[in-house]
């Protein structure tokens, strides 16, 4: 099984050196595009045509485009995603910074999705056809129709704006002071993970279904064990393969949804950073920002599948 | 985009061994269609009508009433320089209707050719154009959407270009997943045994088993793009000022939410509405196109 798993993880690998190629000449070629030049909106306008020539130099400016982009794919293999022209802030040591910012946004979004998602999910599979199935099923659908934005606008007004229980801005960093940070971080996770739990939810519903006709639960049944038992040991891990697609499926979702919210409400994070330098015409920023979001977005499927690989035996041995 | 996908596996409701108690949840369901169906209808006729309506201007600014509440002189009350709310609502809703409608229409028919042919004649030309899915569909869309907005600039046919473009790969995977299914059907093997040319197999065969999936399809991706559009100008890469988009006004309210919480309130209820009930025609579409969930 090794074998097999580490060829197909290698093949999956190979498969993101086209993908990162395509991209990055497209964000490289769309950065050429832009009106106005780089190195005159560094020094401003008033600045000697000596000068800017001088700078054009140094920057590589002054290259043909194929040639940026050649030295930029080379420092890119060397770990160097380049520097900012417009803050002078290696782009990799940015994204280093505002990482861990993302990363928890999105952890705790999917994590409160899965701790809404999978208890209802199971609720309506076995309480199926009953009003709670179909409260909890028009619930998903509602939620489905709500973008995290307009969530994220809702949750404001009530939870801090009229009760004000949660801060509606102002980050706080984790290592400063984890719960002010947890406090800070709420709004913003439950924007995203209230839109996220419907889908898995939905599928695991659907499987929990057909888990609890298999004959082993009817024994399971038989020998007299607790439902909550049959549901939660026997039953869910059969049932959860196509909920890990989804969540991998969500993670991808997240990554989109991340953006709007960190921008909401102030987080200095990835998406941000994106938005920012979208807004800003930081090309470099944005070009480096754009490869790393795009390998976490194809490592994140990557696990997805090794995760099925080992929750289904069949895809494991290959004989699916 | 990411979500339409799903229509590409419908999510296997076993529901079919037992019958399903018919009257009340039937006639719910129904009634949630028709509402659905007709807020549709009304939302579309006003936005294409809204020049003939009895409406303010929305871009016209009264400083003597800014953010009035609804009721009185502006039904639905003014924003924070003095706009009429039901005049941009419903002009935000226009710009909502006509990216929603012409991206996926781009999608569904660039997509569906493609899809179509890849998976009718398989070998390379599946290949190629699955790649090329898997490629786009491994780009988070809204960062696509973002950096390809800021680069074009933001006016509405560029918007309506890259969301339809966007969501293009994902059109490819449906119309394939269903022609796979359709192309091994015996009737496409009689007709081929009857010496119909490929073209014909295509599209008096295949096509027209496509076409209600891919309606379903389109039905989704028009919430999902609505969506996108609003997060597009919510972030400020949406149409330009001042025209009325849903996004931008949510995003403008979201700074009066203290004083005047309606300001972000009324687009926000015009874009679920509208969101929500899409999303309860294309499932209702779906349920109908697969008999396998029992009739609708």
């Amino acid at each position: 099984m090794g074998w097999r798993l580490a060829a197909f993880i290698g093949r999956r690998l190979l498969y993101l050196i086209p993908i990162v190629l395509v991209v990055t000449a497209l964000t490289s070629a769309l950065g050429a595009m832009l009106p106005g030049d780089v190195a005159v909106s560094m020094l401003g306008t008033q600045a000697t045509p000596a000068k800017v020539a001088a700078l054009q130099h140094q920057l590589g400016l002054d290259l043909p485009l194929w040639r940026q982009y050649a030295n930029w794919l080379g420092g890119l293999i060397t770990g160097d995603f380049g520097v900012s022209y417009r803050t002078g802030e290696p782009v990799l040591s940015a994204i280093a910074q505002r990482l861990p910012v993302t990363a928890e946004l999105m952890a705790l979004a999917e994590l409160g999705a899965l701790a809404l998602g999978v208890p209802l999910g199971m609720l309506c599979a076995a309480r199926r056809d009953t009003a709670v199935d179909r409260l909890v099923t028009a619930g998903a659908f509602g939620m489905l129709s709500m973008p995290p934005y307009l969530l994220a606008v809702v949750l404001t007004y009530f939870l801090a704006v009229l009760w004000g229980v949660l801060p509606s801005s102002g980050y706080v960093p984790l290592a400063d002071a984890p719960l002010a940070n947890l406090r800070s971080m709420a709004l913003p996770v439950l924007s995203l993970a209230l839109v996220e739990w419907p889908p898995l939810a939905r599928v695991l519903r659907s499987d929990m279904i057909t888990t609890l006709r298999q004959d082993f639960v009817l024994m399971a049944r038989a020998k007299g064990l607790s439902p909550l038992r049959i549901l939660f040991v026997h039953a869910l891990k059969p049932s959860s393969l196509a909920l890990v697609t989804v969540i991998g499926l969500n993670l991808g979702r997240l990554i989109g949804g991340a953006v709007i919210v960190e921008v909401i409400f102030g987080l200095p994070g990835i998406g941000q950073m994106l938005v920012d330098a979208t807004l800003t015409r930081d090309f470099i920023t944005l070009q480096g920002g754009v490869v790393f979001v795009t390998l976490g977005f194809v490592l994140i499927n990557i696990t997805v599948d090794m995760l099925y690989a080992v929750l289904d035996p069949r895809v494991r041995h290959g004989s699916a | 985009m990411a979500a339409p996908e799903a229509v590409a596996v419908p999510a296997a409701d076993t529901d079919t061994a037992r019958p399903r108690p018919r009257g009340l949840p039937w006639r719910l369901y129904g009634a949630g269609f028709w509402i659905a169906a007709a807020w549709l209808a009304v939302a579309l006729a006003v936005a294409a009508g809204a020049d003939l309506l009895p409406l303010p201007d929305p871009d016209k600014m009264d400083l003597f009433a800014r953010a009035q509440p609804p009721g009185g002189a502006h039904v639905l009350g003014t924003d924070a320089l003095g706009r009429d709310l039901l005049a941009r609502v419903i002009h935000g809703l226009r710009v909502s209707l006509a990216v929603g409608f012409l991206s996926p229409f781009m999608a569904v028919a660039l997509g569906g050719a493609l899809g179509l042919w890849a998976g009718y004649r398989g070998g390379r030309v599946e290949w190629a154009m699955m790649s090329l899915a898997d490629v786009l569909l491994a780009f988070p869309p809204l960062v696509l959407a973002l950096v390809l907005t800021a680069y074009f600039g933001t006016a509405l046919i560029n918007i309506i270009l890259i969301l339809g473009l966007l969501t293009v790969p994902a059109a490819i995977r449906v119309a394939r997943a269903v022609t796979l299914a359709v192309a091994q059907q015996e009737y496409v093997t009689a007709a081929r045994a009857l010496g119909a040319s490929d073209l014909r197999i295509m599209l008096r065969e295949i096509l027209p088993n496509v076409i209600v999936p891919m309606t379903a399809f389109f039905m989704v991706a028009m919430a999902v793009i609505i969506v996108a559009e609003g997060a597009l100008s919510f972030l400020g890469l949406g149409v330009p000022p001042p025209m009325a988009s849903l996004g931008s006004m949510i995003a403008a309210g979201r700074n009066n939410l203290e004083s005047a919480p309606h300001i972000a309130f009324v687009p926000a209820v015009a874009m679920f509405l509208t969101v929500l009930a899409l999303n309860l025609v294309a499932d209702a579409l779906q349920s109908r196109s697969d008999p396998s969930q029992g009739a609708a």
